[in-house]
C-alpha cells in the first residue's frame, strides 16, 4: 500500500510539472498564433493585430500568476477554449475526433507487435545462438530503420506501384459514410493496413531483443534447471517457468508503450495523413495553435502517467518481491 | 594500444560489424564535406535526373546534386548526434553520480527530477518546443535541436548511473578512501567514475541512437531549419518534392538507408557492450558440441542423461520435442534410477 501511495504522489508531481511546463512553454517562446496568421496573410494592415488579439484572446491578460490560476482552473474543467487554427471549434471536439483513430490504429498495432515480439524473443532466448537468434542483426536493421522511411517505401511499393492499398487518410470520405456498415469497416481496415504494418515491422525487433535478453538470463536460473531435471516437457519449462518470470520487465515496457499509444506514432500519422493525434499535434505546432497544442500534450502526458501507474499496480500484483521490499 | 587490441578481440562478431559500420560513417562525415562535387543548395536546370557520371546519385527535383547533399547530411547528422550524446551523457553522469554520492534529500530530489523527465513524453514535447522555435531567428541551424534533444535525453542514463554508483559507493574501497581523507570530488572522479565507465559508454551510444532517430524524424516533419542539409532535411525535401510519385528513388533511398544503417551500427555496438559486461549474455551465444549434438548452456547439464549405449548422450532437450528430457530407457539402465523418481525431484 505504501508503495502505491508513494507512486501516486510521484505521478501527481509529474502531472503538475507537465501542466506547468505546458503553461510556461508557449509564453517563453518567440512568436504566437497572431504572428502565424499575420505571416499567412501579409497584406493585413497593422490594426489587424489588435483585432486578432482581441478575437483570439491572446493580448494582455493580466499578471502571470492570475493567468496561471485561471489556466489551472480551465485544465481541471477540461476546458481548453477554442482552437485558434480552426476558430471557433472547441479544442476538446477536435481532440476527441482524433483520439479514436489513433487508439484504434496504434493500439492494435502495438498489441500485435508486443505479442509477436515477445513470442519470438522467448524462442530466441531459449536457444540463444540458434537459428532464430542469429537473425537478430537483421531484425535490428528493421528496428533502426526510421519508420517513416519504411512507410515511404511501403507507400511506393504497395500503394503507388501495385495499387493494393490506399495511402492517405483513415477512410474514403467520398464513397463511404461512417457508420456500422461492412463496406465502411473494410474500407477503414484497408486504410489502416499499411500504417499498422509499418508500426509492427519497426517495433517488433525491440520487443524481441528485450525479451530475448531477459530470457537468456532467466534460463540460467536454478529453478529452470530444476524444472528441466524433473523431466517436465520443454513447452512447460519454457512458458510456465522461464518466460513467465522473464515477462515482468517486458510488461513494464508494454505499459509504457500503451501510454505512448495515445501520442501515437506521430510521424507515421503524418506520412499517411492519418487523422489521429500526431497529425493534429503537428498541424497545431505549425500554426502555433497554443490551446490545441496544450490540450494534446496534456492528453498524451496524462495517458503516459496513467499507463505507468497501471504498470506499477500490475507489478505489485505479479511480483511479490516489490511487496516485501516496501519495508526497506 | 594493446588494451584496445585486447578489447577488440573480446568483442562479439556482431559488435565488430557495428564498429566497422560506424567507422565508415565517421569517415564519410570527416572527409565527405571536403570532397562534395557541388554546392548542395545550388539549383540547376537538370531536374530529377537519374544517377549519371556527372551526378553519381542523380539530382533532386530542383536540380540539386544528391551526392553532395548526402555527404554533408551524414556530417551534420553525426555531428548533431555526437554533441547530443556528449551533453546528455555528461548531464546524466553529473546528476546520477551526485545523487548517489550525496544521498539523502539530494538523492530524493534529483531522482524525482529525473523520473519526472523520464515519464514526460519526449517527442510531443519536442514538437511543441520546436514548433515555437521554428521559423524564428532562434530556430536556425542545428544548435536549438542539439540543446532541446540534450535537455530531454539525459534522465534514463542518470537513473542507470545512479543505481550503479550507489552500489559502488557502499563498497569497501570507497570507505577506505574516505578514511584516508580523500576529498569528495577526488573520490567521484578517481574512484567512482572509472568503475562505471562501461555504463557511461553504453549510455552514450544509446543517447546517440536516440538523437539520430529523433533529429531525423523532427527534420522530416519540417520542424528544424530546412536549410541545414541533414539527412532528415533531405527526406523532408524529397517528400515535399514528390520524390515517391515521380519515382526518384535515388533521392530518398540514400538518406533513409544511411539512417537505418547508422542506427543498426549503434544497436550492434550496444549489444556488444551489453555482452562484454553481462557474462550470461556472452556465454549464451556459444552452443558447444557434445557427442555430436549441439548443446546450449540452457540445456540441462548432461549428467542425468546416461550414455545411451551407442556412445552418444541420451536425454538432451529438443525444443518442443519429446515429452521428457530424460531418456527413460537410459535412466532405467542406471542402477537405482527410474523415470518416476526423476519426475518427483
Amino acid at each position: 500500500m505504501q508503495f502505491i501511495l508513494r507512486r501516486l504522489a510521484f505521478y501527481l508531481v509529474a502531472a503538475w510539472v507537465a501542466i506547468t511546463a505546458n503553461f510556461f512553454i508557449p509564453r517563453a517562446m518567440p512568436g504566437d498564433a497572431v504572428d502565424a496568421i499575420l505571416a499567412k496573410f501579409p497584406n493585413l494592415l497593422p490594426p489587424a493585430r489588435k483585432a486578432l488579439e482581441a478575437t483570439l484572446g491572446t493580448g494582455d491578460q493580466g499578471s502571470v500568476w492570475s493567468q496561471y490560476v485561471s489556466y489551472l482552473n480551465h485544465v481541471f474543467h477540461l476546458d481548453f477554449g477554442a482552437s485558434l487554427s480552426n476558430y471557433p471549434t472547441p479544442v476538446t471536439t477536435i481532440v476527441a475526433n482524433g483520439v479514436y483513430w489513433t487508439l484504434g490504429l496504434v493500439g492494435v498495432a502495438t498489441v500485435i507487435a508486443f505479442t509477436l515480439g515477445t513470442g519470438l524473443g522467448i524462442l530466441a532466448g531459449w536457444r540463444a545462438g540458434g537459428r532464430l537468434d542469429r537473425a537478430l542483426p537483421a531484425m535490428m536493421f528493421l528496428q533502426a530503420t526510421p519508420y517513416f522511411f519504411l512507410a515511404l517505401l511501403l507507400i511506393q511499393v504497395f500503394g503507388i506501384t501495385l495499387g493494393y492499398f490506399p495511402v492517405a487518410g483513415a477512410y474514403d470520405g467520398i464513397n463511404y459514410t461512417p457508420g456500422w456498415s461492412w463496406a465502411y469497416f473494410t474500407n477503414v481496415l484497408d486504410h489502416a493496413f499499411l500504417p499498422a504494418l509499418t508500426i509492427v515491422v519497426t517495433s517488433v525487433a525491440g520487443w524481441m531483443l528485450q525479451m530475448r535478453n531477459v530470457m537468456v538470463t532467466t534460463v540460467g536460473e536454478d529453478y529452470v534447471v530444476a524444472a528441466q531435471a524433473k523431466g517436465l516437457p520443454d513447452r512447460r519449462v519454457i512458458f510456465t517457468y522461464a518466460a513467465r518470470n522473464a515477462l515482468l520487465p517486458q510488461l513494464q515496457g508494454f505499459g509504457l508503450a500503451l501510454g505512448f499509444v495515445v501520442s501515437g506514432a506521430l510521424v507515421m500519422e503524418i506520412v499517411f495523413s492519418y487523422p489521429g493525434i500526431g497529425y493534429l499535434l503537428l498541424n497545431a505546432a505549425a500554426s502555433k495553435d497554443t490551446p490545441l497544442m496544450q490540450a494534446i500534450f496534456l492528453l498524451i502526458t496524462i495517458a503516459v502517467l496513467a499507463a505507468n501507474l497501471l504498470v506499477d499496480l500490475v507489478i505489485v500484483l505479479f511480483d511479490p518481491r516489490v511487496r516485501t521490499r516496501e519495508a526497506t | 594500444m594493446k588494451a584496445l587490441a585486447r578489447l577488440w578481440r573480446r568483442l562479439p562478431g556482431t559488435a565488430k560489424a557495428g564498429v566497422i559500420m560506424l567507422g565508415v560513417f565517421v569517415l564519410i562525415a570527416i572527409i565527405g564535406p571536403e570532397v562534395t562535387p557541388y554546392d548542395p543548395g545550388v539549383t540547376t536546370p537538370l531536374q530529377a535526373a537519374s544517377p549519371s557520371s556527372a551526378h553519381l546519385l542523380g539530382t533532386t527535383q530542383t536540380g540539386q546534386d544528391v551526392l553532395s547533399q548526402f555527404l554533408i547530411g551524414v556530417r551534420l547528422t553525426l555531428e548533431l548526434a555526437f554533441w547530443v550524446g556528449v551533453i546528455a551523457t555528461a548531464l546524466s553522469v553529473i546528476v546520477g553520480v551526485t545523487a548517489a554520492f550525496l544521498g539523502g534529500i539530494w538523492d530524493e530530489f534529483l531522482s524525482l527530477v529525473s523520473n519526472v523527465f523520464l515519464v514526460i513524453p519526449a517527442l510531443p514535447l519536442l514538437i511543441v518546443l520546436l514548433g515555437f522555435l521554428n521559423g524564428t531567428s532562434a530556430g536556425q541551424g542545428q544548435l536549438p535541436v542539439i540543446l532541446v534533444l540534450s535537455l530531454l535525453g539525459w534522465p534514463w542514463g542518470a537513473r542507470v548511473v545512479r543505481a550503479q554508483a550507489l552500489s559502488i559507493r557502499s563498497r569497501d574501497f570507497i570507505a577506505a578512501a574516505r578514511e584516508t581523507g580523500e576529498r569528495g570530488w577526488r573520490i567521484i572522479f578517481f574512484d567512482i567514475i572509472p568503475n562505471i565507465i562501461s555504463l557511461i559508454a553504453a549510455s552514450f551510444v544509446n543517447t546517440v541512437l536516440y538523437a539520430v532517430g529523433a533529429s531525423v524524424a523532427l527534420a522530416f516533419i519540417g520542424l528544424t531549419d530546412p536549410n541545414s542539409w541533414s539527412l532528415g532535411t533531405m527526406l523532408y525535401w524529397a517528400q515535399l518534392g514528390n520524390a515517391l510519385q515521380i519515382g526518384a528513388w535515388w533521392w530518398y533511398v540514400p538518406p533513409g538507408l544511411a539512417v537505418a544503417l547508422l542506427g543498426t551500427a549503434l544497436v550492434l555496438l550496444n549489444t556488444g557492450i551489453d555482452e562484454l559486461t553481462n557474462p550470461r549474455l556472452r556465454d549464451a551465444r556459444s552452443a558447444t558440441k557434445i557427442a555430436g549434438r549441439r548443446v546450449w548452456p540452457t540445456d540441462p547439464t548432461p549428467v542425468l542423461g546416461a550414455l545411451n549405449g551407442r556412445g552418444g548422450l541420451a536425454g538432451l532437450a529438443r525444443p518442443f520435442g519429446r515429452k521428457s528430457l530424460i531418456d527413460e530407457a537410459a535412466l532405467a539402465r542406471i542402477p537405482g534410477g527410474n523415470a518416476e523418481k526423476a519426475g518427483e525431484l
